[in-house]
């Protein structure tokens, strides 16, 4: 029998606001254990949560970017349990009204992956086992999370990486968070199950937590995937359970055992009064959005004419895309700064995580100024690429490089002495050409290139030269 | 007549005839001796004390004006946080607690100078009705030591009441302000829920819980209630009074006011209590006053109401107890969750126990419907009888306990029908509405009696205004023979 893999998302992703959900403690990353941390976010008797407005905003955010429904009224709930990393000992969360509901992120397959919820929530604190004991770390205590919900709409694991991909891109690009998987940023917990295909009901599931890399998510869903397969095979029963993935030994194991039927005694959280969101202020938030990649995409290739690819690898990080509007203003082709920056600048741009950040040596205005060159005819093609390598190297402007004399192309009488004088100076390959040695007609090409120090025009260069040898 | 003793104290400083460091140390001195009797303060702090008072005289010396609340020797409640002064909620768990931050309200206080003596006894986590559940032994009553000072905040009402503190701040969940104040023959003030910033208030029931003023004159109460009544950023459901200080509309004329009385409020109550609140209702009429008699019937939900909802609140709020970051931590255990599990075991008293399991039990799934949803519903029909109520009457006079102070004992050894006895308190904590309990009488035994008077939401102004004509006109207060006299 062929089976089908289903699955559900709950995405756990941190906010990038200044300051944590209900306190004014900052939210860096790192720093001393306990030193990002007050009297509230370690809740200590008597204080009081104050819920960060920002965060409302931050998650409005990503609920409209995801086609998300907001909320007119919503409200904050305590979600309690026991954990030393928990020092109020209940989590405060949304519960039964969260803040987005209803929304969907669309693959590239045109399948709609629905998302059922997102909602705001504070994170824990950090456990920290050294030599044989354990301490606690506060300083994640109280940094916002939006907690996204989907729907089991996911079908492979090619589905899972882009439905993950596709998220993290959203969020940064309306720069609600980083979503750095390995910093925890971002994490993933995956509900899965399996059925034969054509089936309509749902297997039973096991949900694998807190995965952070999207490649063990995919490792894991695959192992797993196959693990209920054999078990429904070999006519054994899927267990609902929870997971953890080893990716060493690349296996999912069981988590908690009997203690998985938490039950956590929701209730509204009695210091935190009703969220409202008027529709004007969606609105407005709405109005603030940049555009978002799915956009961007359909814009690159309808208007700007590249082709689908390359405006993905462009609309991929957000800085790119970026970049790359700021190195097209007032030019004429787009497709040229595409290239430059897919090829030559891509390739001093080591990994992921460099190409996020996209710190590089030419300025946007720097690519600018050569593609308007190019565009003028002022310089050609090779002299362009070259000058760009130089300008990576040195972050030098065009200006700096490009002398007066090098600007401006051959003109033809120019142009023609130069290839006359090339024919000349080889008459091994004028020979060999004519002997019908096609590619010989090369090296009289790079003759008049080289002498031309680039300027010539090598397309122009070759008709003429043919014209010459052919009489 | 009950004279506002801070008014008194305030003439006395700024003229002069006592300095704030001699008025500080008299009342450091009866507190010290009397506190043997009374046990009404759990922590003393004279040194703080004295060098508030000092900065208070330089002031004077140098002619500069002097705040009403400046200078003032006062108490609060040993679960309102206190920077540097150990806050302990009178139990095992938090007995050497000492918080870093300040409440609200002290903050408030301390930047008027307000001399605080020490922090006062009360029922542990502010669970109970007779300050019997304090780790460190019940507060006895002024007028009887063989009698409880009521709970919880039984500690400020014994001090005040007993004369070593001149005002003190409680706080009043299901009417741990107003029932001490009434068994201790004093005034003491539940503000509307929202008037008074709770941050800092160590929690027993999050939507319940309200701090205000115990004071032996309504006078008093309502200067300290415009002090503390501000909006504070730090408590979201916090709103500051609304209006005018209610000093201003004090000593108005009430003639024309709508007094209710809901037959409800007058069923099961002792019959002396009873009369003595009838007789309140005949001085209002001479007064000029209207008597106006009305059903309450939601009023037979306010029990398991309050005792469901507050408990499922107070079993989430007492979470964070866990030994790991502060307070008490059970010394042999095997692993974190032994651990945990021994120092609630023994940190905790047994009524807090019994509330914490309640109120997990009401919360838990399979039992939330029947029973927290249910009493989310019924408060709201609560509320709303309220609503209602007030549109036939401006105030509602009711008794404030069914009886007067219990004999030491009595309440721990029958705690269902201790719960009982807060039948007339917590409807007013339900509804978030303001009540005072001003004295109204005595009982054969020369035990005070209570009377409480109920507003609409932010109607401060209101029952202090009714409460201070009948004080003025009944002359009920009789000071207790302990602690400092004038």
């Amino acid at each position: 029998m062929k089976y089908e893999l289903v699955a559900g998302f709950e995405t756990h992703v941190e906010l990038a606001t200044n300051t944590k959900i209900f306190c004014s403690c900052t939210t860096q990353f790192g720093g001393e254990p306990n030193t990002h941390c007050c009297p509230i976010c370690i809740g200590l008797p008597g204080t009081l949560p104050k819920l960060n407005k920002k965060v409302v905003e931050y998650a409005i955010r990503a609920g409209l970017a995801t086609n998300c429904e907001i909320a007119e009224i919503s409200k904050m709930d305590r979600k309690n349990y026991c954990y030393p990393d928990l020092p109020k000992a209940y989590q405060i969360s949304q519960f039964d009204m969260p803040l987005c509901n209803h929304g969907y992120i669309e693959l590239s397959n045109g399948r709609k992956i629905r998302i059922l919820r997102i909602h705001i929530e504070e994170d824990a604190g950090k456990l920290v086992h050294s030599r044989g004991s354990t301490m606690v770390d506060y300083n994640r205590g109280g940094v916002p999370l939006i907690e996204i919900v989907s729907e089991p709409d996911i079908r492979s694991v090619e589905e899972a990486r882009e439905y993950v991909e596709k998220l993290q891109l959203i969020m940064r690009y309306i720069g609600v968070s980083d979503c750095k998987m390995q910093e925890g940023s971002m994490r993933c917990d995956v509900n899965i199950s399996v059925r034969p295909v054509g089936s309509e009901k749902l297997g039973t599931r096991t949900e694998i937590k807190n995965m952070n890399s999207i490649n063990f998510i995919a490792k894991a869903m695959e192992y797993e995937f196959n693990r209920q397969v054999d078990l429904i095979e070999s006519g054994e029963k899927v267990i609902q359970e929870t997971l953890r993935y080893d990716d060493v030994t690349n296996t999912t194991s069981g988590m908690r055992g009997k203690e998985d039927a938490n039950d956590y005694r929701y209730f509204r959280d009695p210091d935190l009064v009703t969220i409202n969101v008027p529709k004007e202020r969606v609105e407005e938030i709405a109005a603030s959005l940049p555009e978002l990649p799915a956009q961007k995409l359909e814009r690159y290739v309808e208007e700007l004419e590249l082709p689908e690819k390359d405006a993905q690898l462009l609309v991929k990080y957000r800085k790119v895309a970026e970049y790359f509007e700021k190195a097209i203003e007032g030019t004429k082709t787009p497709k040229t700064a595409a290239n430059f920056i897919i090829g030559q600048i891509f390739r001093t741009v080591e990994n992921e995580d460099e190409k996020e950040k996209f710190n590089i040596n030419v300025s946007a205005e720097s690519l600018n100024e050569l593609i308007k060159l190019i565009d003028s005819g002022k310089i050609r093609m090779n002299l362009a690429k070259s000058t760009l390598d130089k300008m990576l190297e040195t972050g030098k402007k065009p200006s700096e490089l490009i002398s007066d004399s090098d600007m401006g192309g051959l003109d033809e009488n120019a142009l023609l002495d130069l290839c006359k004088k090339a024919v000349e100076a080889n008459p091994n390959a004028v020979a060999d050409y004519k002997n019908g040695k096609e590619k010989a007609i090369k090296a009289i090409v790079g003759f008049v290139m080289k002498n031309s120090r680039g300027k010539a025009d090598a397309v122009a260069a070759e008709e003429k030269i043919r014209a010459l040898i052919n009489g | 007549m009950s004279e506002s003793m801070i008014s008194t104290l305030h003439g006395m400083l700024t003229e002069k005839k006592i300095s704030c460091k001699e008025l500080t140390q008299t009342y450091i001195d009866a507190a010290q001796r009397d506190n043997e009797k009374l046990n009404a303060y759990v922590t003393i702090t004279p040194e703080a004390a004295l060098e508030t008072a000092e900065k208070v005289d330089k002031k004077i010396a140098a002619g500069e004006e002097i705040g009403l609340l400046e200078g003032i020797p006062m108490t609060l409640k040993d679960n309102i946080s206190t920077e540097n002064i150990r806050t302990t909620c009178c139990s095992k768990i938090l007995e050497d607690y000492v918080p870093i931050y300040d409440a609200t309200v002290w903050q408030i206080l301390k930047k008027q100078n307000a001399v605080l003596l020490g922090k006062t006894n009360m029922d542990e986590f502010a669970m109970g009705s007779s300050c019997e559940t304090s780790y460190f032994g019940g507060a006895k009553n002024p007028h009887n030591i063989g009698h409880v000072a009521g709970g919880s905040s039984g500690g400020v009402a014994s001090a005040v009441g007993g004369n070593i503190a001149v005002y003190g701040l409680g706080s009043d969940t299901g009417g741990s302000i107003r029932q001490p104040a009434s068994f201790c023959g004093i005034v003491g003030l539940k503000p509307t829920y929202g008037a008074v910033s709770r941050y800092g208030l160590i929690a027993y029931a999050s939507s319940f819980d309200q701090i205000g003023p115990i004071t032996t004159s309504v006078e008093d109460t309502a200067m300290v209630f415009d002090a503390v009544s501000e909006y504070d950023p730090m408590d979201s459901t916090s709103q500051g009074r609304k209006g005018a200080p209610v000093c201003d509309t004090l000593k108005n004329d009430i003639k024309g006011m709508k007094i209710g009385i809901a037959r409800e409020y007058l069923d099961g109550i002792r019959e002396d209590v009873k009369q003595a609140v009838l007789q309140a209702a005949d001085v209002y009429k001479s007064l000029g006053a209207e008597i106006v008699y009305f059903d309450l019937p939601a009023l037979k939900y306010a029990l398991p109401v309050y005792y469901i909802l507050a408990c499922a609140e107070a079993s989430s709020n007492l979470g964070r107890y866990d030994g790991i970051r502060y307070g008490y931590k059970a010394e042999n255990y095997f692993d974190v969750n032994d651990m945990i599990k021994k120092t609630r075991s023994t940190g905790f008293g047994e009524e807090v126990k019994k509330r914490i399991l309640l109120g997990t039990y009401v919360l838990s799934s399979g039992y939330y419907d029947a029973y927290y949803k249910k009493a989310q519903n019924l408060r709201g029909t609560i509320v709303n009888a309220f609503k209602n109520a007030f549109k036939v009457c401006d105030v509602i006079l009711a008794p404030t306990v069914p009886m007067t102070a219990f004999e030491n004992g009595s309440a721990v050894s029958d705690p269902v029908e201790t719960y009982l006895t807060d039948i007339c308190t917590v409807p007013v904590n339900i509804a978030g509405l303001p009540g005072v309990s001003v004295p109204c009488g005595y009982n054969s035994k020369g035990m005070p009696i209570g009377m409480q008077l109920i507003g609409d939401t932010f109607c401060e102004a209101k029952i202090l205004n009714a409460a201070w004509q009948y004080e003025n006109t009944a002359n009920i207060y009789r000071a207790a023979d302990f602690g400092v006299k004038l």
